[in-house]
C-alpha cells in the first residue's frame, strides 16, 4: 500500500543499467578428464583457499576444443562449485557447449573481448564490424586476425590513416594529422602526436603505449579524451592507456617504487 | 640515370620557385645537363625568376598535347648552356596536365638530361600530384613556422603512399628538408621555430637551411636565380644544398647567428 500512494508521487529512477569492468579470474582448460581437472584444481585452492573462496571464475574451453576434446559442462560446474568457486560464464565454447551452458544461466563471453556479455553490454557508440570467419575453424568463435600484429617502420605523416585488424606496433612517429586505428592494442615506439585509437572494435581490453604522448586525440572502445584533456603530467613521456570503470587511465610505463 | 626532383611543400609562399630555380641553376654550373619545370599551371613563375619571360613560346601543356615538340618548347638558360627551363601554361589550368601526358614528357626528358627538377605548385591537388608522381627525390622546402611544417608532414605522407615508386613498390622517394626564410635572431627571441623543433617534427634529413636575405628578393626582381649572386648569404646557402645534394660533406652554416660558428648538426635522429 504504501508503495502505492509513493507511485503517485514524482517516483525516483530505482534502477539504471551501466556498463563496468572486472577483473575475473579464467580457468583454462586442457583436459577432459575430470578426475584429473578436480584434483588440480584442489591442488592449486590448497594453496590459497582464501583468495579462491567464492571467487568468480569463467571457464575457458578454447584449448580443449582445439584439441577435439569434449568435456561435461554440467558435471565440470559441479566440480568448481564443490571446490568453493562460483561460475559465472564459459568462453570459447563451440555451439552445443554455449546453448548447454545457457542452459545452465551461465553467460557467454566472447574470447577476446573479456568481460563482455552479450546480454550486458551497454549498447557502444561503436557500431560492431560482423567478425570475419575463418574456415578452418568449425564453430568455436576464436578470431584468428586477433593475433596478428601489424608492424610499420616508417614514419605516419599527416593525413594518413593506419587501420591493423589485431594489435598495431609503429616504430617510427605519428604525426599532427595522422589516425592509427587498432581492433587491438597499439603500440608506438616513438613520438605520438596524432589520434590513436585502440579496440575500435569494441575490446574494452585493448591498451595504448607510446615512448612520448603528444597525442590529438586517444581512444579505447570508443572512450576517449582529447589533447586539451590530457594533464601535463602525462604529457612528453612514456605512458600506457588503458580503460578501468570506463574511464581512461594514463600511467607512465616506467614505475617509481 | 637521370634523377627526377620535385620541389614541394604542400604551403604556398614558402620559396619553392626560388628553390627550384637555384638548384637546378646550381646542378647545370656543377656540369650536369639540367632541366627545371614549372607545373604550377595558370600561375606561371620559373620564368620570371629565371629571367626568361621574355622567350617563352611553347609550354608545358602545348609539349603534353602534341602542339609543340619539346626542344620547341625548352628555354636555353642565358647563364648556363646546360640549364633549360620547360615553362607552364598561363592560360590554362591544371586540368590541362595529365598522368600519362606528364609520364610521357618526362621519359623524353631522361633520355638527355642528368637531372629533371619539377617546381611544385602549393597545395596537394591535381598539380602537386602530378609534379611529385614521378620524382626520385623530393626537396621539402618548409618555412620555420608550424602551419608550413604541418603542410610539409602531409607532403611527406603523400610522398611516401601516392607516388609512382609507392605505388610501384619500388624503394621509396628519397627525401630531403630544406628550410628556408630562416633567422637565427627571430628563433633566439621564440619568434620561429628552431631547426632542431622543425626536425623534432618532421624528423627528416636536413640538406641546408636558407637565411632570410634580401638577396632573394633581390634576385627574383632581376631575374637571376639566388645562387648567381655568390657573395649573398642564400647564394651560398644553395650552393651548400646543391654540394650536399651531389655528396660533397659541409658543415651546416647559418642555423646560428654566431658570426663564423660553424654548427654540426646532424640530419636525422
Amino acid at each position: 500500500m504504501s508503495i502505492d500512494s509513493q507511485k503517485t508521487a514524482h517516483t525516483p529512477l530505482a534502477l539504471e543499467f551501466k556498463s563496468s569492468t572486472f577483473s575475473v579470474p579464467v580457468l583454462v582448460l586442457t583436459s577432459d578428464n575430470l578426475l584429473v581437472i578436480e584434483e588440480q584444481l584442489q591442488q592449486k585452492i590448497s594453496l590459497a583457499p582464501e583468495f579462491f573462496r567464492n571467487s568468480p571464475l569463467v571457464l575457458d574451453l578454447q584449448e580443449i576444443n582445439k584439441q577435439g576434446y569434449d568435456i561435461d559442462i554440467a558435471a565440470l560446474t559441479g566440480i568448481i562449485r564443490k571446490a568453493g568457486l562460483l561460475p559465472i560464464g564459459i568462453r570459447g565454447g563451440n555451439l552445443q557447449q554455449n546453448k548447454l551452458a545457457l542452459e545452465l544461466l551461465m553467460p557467454v563471453y566472447s574470447i577476446h573481448s573479456g568481460g563482455v556479455s552479450a546480454e550486458t553490454q551497454k549498447q557502444k557508440t561503436i557500431t560492431p564490424v560482423p567478425e570475419p570467419k575463418t574456415e578452418s575453424e568449425s564453430d568455436t568463435d576464436v578470431d584468428a586476425d586477433v593475433t596478428t600484429t601489424t608492424l610499420i617502420t616508417q614514419p605516419i605523416r599527416s593525413g594518413q590513416r593506419i587501420y591493423a585488424n589485431g594489435d598495431l606496433v609503429i616504430l617510427a612517429q605519428v604525426s599532427a594529422g595522422a589516425e592509427i586505428m587498432a581492433e587491438g592494442n597499439i603500440h608506438v615506439y616513438n613520438t605520438l602526436r596524432g589520434r590513436a585509437l585502440a579496440g575500435v572494435r569494441g575490446n574494452t581490453e585493448a591498451r595504448i603505449f607510446c615512448f612520448d604522448l603528444q597525442a590529438e586525440l586517444i581512444s579505447i572502445a570508443g572512450n576517449y579524451k582529447v589533447s586539451e584533456d590530457l594533464d601535463d603530467t602525462v604529457r612528453n613521456k612514456p605512458v600506457q592507456i588503458y580503460l578501468q570503470d570506463q574511464a581512461l587511465i594514463i600511467k607512465d610505463i616506467v614505475q617509481h617504487h | 640515370m637521370a634523377r627526377i626532383i620535385v620541389v614541394t611543400s604542400g604551403k604556398g609562399g614558402v620559396g619553392k620557385t626560388t628553390t627550384s630555380a637555384a638548384i637546378a641553376m646550381g646542378l647545370a654550373k656543377k656540369g650536369h645537363k639540367t632541366a627545371v619545370i614549372d607545373f604550377d599551371v595558370g600561375l606561371r613563375n620559373l620564368d620570371l625568376i629565371m629571367g626568361c619571360e621574355r622567350r617563352v613560346v611553347y609550354d608545358f601543356v602545348n609539349v603534353i598535347n602534341g602542339e609543340a615538340t619539346l626542344n620547341q618548347a625548352l628555354i636555353r638558360d642565358k647563364n648556363c648552356n646546360l640549364l633549360y627551363i620547360l615553362p607552364a601554361s598561363q592560360t590554362r589550368d591544371k586540368d590541362a596536365l595529365s598522368q600519362e601526358g606528364v609520364g610521357r614528357v618526362l621519359d623524353e626528358l631522361k633520355k638527355d638530361f642528368k637531372y629533371i627538377v619539377c617546381d611544385s605548385p602549393a597545395g596537394i591537388e591535381k598539380g602537386a600530384h602530378l609534379a611529385m608522381y614521378f620524382a626520385d627525390d623530393a626537396f621539402v622546402v618548409t618555412n620555420p613556422e608550424v602551419s608550413s611544417v604541418r603542410d610539409s608532414d602531409r607532403m611527406l605522407g603523400i610522398l611516401a603512399s601516392k607516388s609512382r615508386r609507392a605505388v610501384d613498390n619500388e624503394e621509396p622517394i628519397k627525401e630531403y628538408l630544406l628550410l628556408t626564410r630562416y633567422s637565427p635572431e627571430r628563433v633566439k627571441l621564440g619568434e620561429m621555430l628552431s631547426v632542431d623543433d622543425v626536425q623534432d617534427i618532421l624528423s627528416l634529413h636536413l640538406l641546408g637551411v636558407i637565411p632570410e636575405s634580401k638577396s632573394v628578393l633581390n634576385a627574383s626582381n632581376s631575374g637571376t636565380p639566388v645562387i648567381l649572386d655568390e657573395k649573398s648569404d642564400a647564394g651560398q646557402a644553395y650552393a651548400d644544398i646543391v654540394a650536399r645534394y651531389l655528396g660533397e660533406n659541409r658543415p651546416h652554416r647559418f642555423i646560428d647567428d654566431k658570426k663564423g660558428f660553424l654548427r654540426k648538426f646532424f640530419g636525422s635522429k
